[in-house]
């Protein structure tokens, strides 16, 4: 993997927001066609650095590349790469989810944007409520939606800030095997989370960010090694919560 | 112009219109406000105000399409607003398009949303008996005067759409701006208002504007009128446009 070109490269990143020196040198760097966790507690500037990569916020210092491109000196080019789905499901709330798409296909001059938005509804089990306005919608629909939008003109980066943040747990799985199927294409993925399962689960490398710095930065197995071994205990296996919730509501593949 | 910025800017426009028309209460109190002011003062206080005039709604016509106006720009606030509290306006900053679009789809819809309220509101005046036999350069003009006041006024709105930290202050900025017709030559001659007032009615910009629009309904010659009006508003939408694209860059730097 270490031979694959980077796709993202953030090096001495600092930016502060009035006095509250929020990062303070931040290093890493992602590989093409991998799914990189930026794991962090509220407030350690996990939006701050995705903001930056995705051209909305300037660093004060450091540089930042996606796709080869500066953030700061090629800002057109580093959004031609690129597709954001912010904490919030950035979604109108006032069109349907088919125009929603239109609109994103649209923007991004994809070639017929009516079959764009309606192949998206179909593979997101939104096929259904395509035709209702957003403001309709439970929470999952919309993180549902706000990730179609993102997927449209196929950019070769996504960043995900919090994607399952308020899902529960059967949209949460769905978003993850969004997220597997999006990185088996080849598509870079930056994921941030609070959820330590989440990353776990999903990402090739997992990159802690604290107090302004990356304190950590390997792949699961590289991580673990950080602590003492694991000790053999006896322990008798009661299931989760959230085994009992999915057993009992059943965890069906789509959901409408 | 590029092809993009145009193709853009159409989507932007065509969006914030499904906004427009998909809230029905925003085209009902734009237009209802107005049309209920012009009823008060044709079938209530109209008949005790002289204006030397015999067509009272003819006299009203230009003050009640101002402030039409200027309550039809509170919601160009308030949208912009809603954009960059949801998330959207973020997310189509980070998109491959020319970021110019996003504010400019909301000054069109502006001057669309506008449009639509003070045909209506003439229509409504057509009924109470407003006549004019002004000619299509005439028309023309008071078209003009009133595209570039709606303009001025949506610069306005566009920074307390970007500047505001609640809806209230994105709205609240119109209310002045409804207000002002009031003191000024819309609805009765400033003749009669006492020493302060009537300086502050003859020179602020709706009194210039009211009577180069009377005129020109009128077919009376508009004299230095016109050019006054035109310059208030070139100048409001001057400042206002400044003022407005520094809170921008405040916004996305």
């Amino acid at each position: 993997m270490e031979a694959q070109p980077l796709a993202i490269r953030v090096s001495g990143l600092h930016k502060s927001y009035q006095k509250l020196h929020v990062l303070k040198g931040v290093d890493f760097a992602v590989a093409s066609g991998s799914v990189f966790a930026l794991l962090g507690s509220n407030g350690a500037g996990k939006t701050t650095v995705v903001r930056i990569l995705s051209t909305l916020l300037k660093p004060d210092g450091g540089t930042a590349s996606v796709g080869g491109f500066d953030v700061v000196a090629q800002p057109e080019q580093v959004r031609e790469s690129i597709s954001l789905t912010g904490q919030f499901a950035a979604v109108d709330e006032i069109l349907t989810g088919r125009e929603n798409l239109i609109m994103v296909a649209k923007l991004r001059q994809v070639n017929n944007p009516g079959q764009v938005a309606d192949d998206l509804l179909e593979r997101f089990g939104l096929a259904d409520a395509g035709g209702r306005r957003v403001a309709t919608y439970s929470g999952g629909m919309r993180r549902r939606l706000d990730i179609a939008m993102s997927l449209i003109g196929d950019p070769p980066v996504i960043f995900l800030d919090e994607p399952t943040t308020g899902l529960d747990p059967e949209a949460r799985i769905e978003v993850w095997k969004e997220i597997q199927s999006l990185a088996g294409k080849g598509t870079t993925v930056l994921l941030t989370t609070q959820h330590l399962e989440e990353a776990e689960k999903l990402a090739d490398r997992i990159a802690i960010l604290h107090q302004g710095t990356i304190i950590v930065n390997g792949t699961l197995a590289e991580l673990r090694k950080l602590l003492p071994p694991a000790k053999a205990e006896l322990v008798e296996r009661q299931p989760t919560l959230e085994e009992i919730f999915l057993a009992i509501v059943g965890n069906k593949e789509v959901r409408r | 112009m590029s092809a993009r910025v145009l193709s853009n800017t159409g989507v932007m426009l065509g969006r914030s219109i499904r906004h427009v028309t998909r809230s029905m209460d925003t085209i009902i109190t734009v237009t209802i406000m107005p049309i209920a002011l012009m009823l008060l003062f044709r079938y209530v206080f109209g008949g005790a105000i002289q204006t030397g005039t015999d067509n009272y709604v003819n006299y009203l016509m230009p003050g009640i399409l101002l402030i039409a106006i200027a309550s039809g720009i509170s919601y160009t606030g308030f949208r912009l607003f809603n954009d960059m509290q949801s998330g959207i306006f973020e997310r189509f900053h980070s998109m491959p398009i020319a970021r110019s679009s996003v504010l400019w789809g909301h000054v069109l819809t502006s001057l669309v949303s506008n449009a639509i309220s003070v045909v209506v509101i003439i229509v409504v005046g057509l009924i109470m008996g407003f006549r004019s036999s002004a000619g299509v350069l005439a028309w023309l003009a008071i078209t003009g005067i009133l595209v570039l006041f709606t303009l001025a006024l949506t610069w306005v709105a566009m920074i307390a759409g970007l500047a505001a930290s609640s809806t209230d202050g994105a709205t609240a900025f119109s209310y002045p701006l409804i207000f002002l017709p009031f003191i000024s030559s819309a609805f009765v001659p400033t003749d009669t208002m006492p020493g302060p007032v009537r300086a502050f009615a003859e020179n602020q910009p709706v009194t210039s504007i009211v009577d180069t629009i009377r005129a020109l309904l009128e077919q009376q010659p508009v004299g230095n009128e016109i050019w006054i009006s035109l310059a208030w508003c070139a100048g409001i939408l001057i400042v206002a446009y400044a003022f407005a694209m520094t809170a921008y860059r405040r916004k996305i730097a």
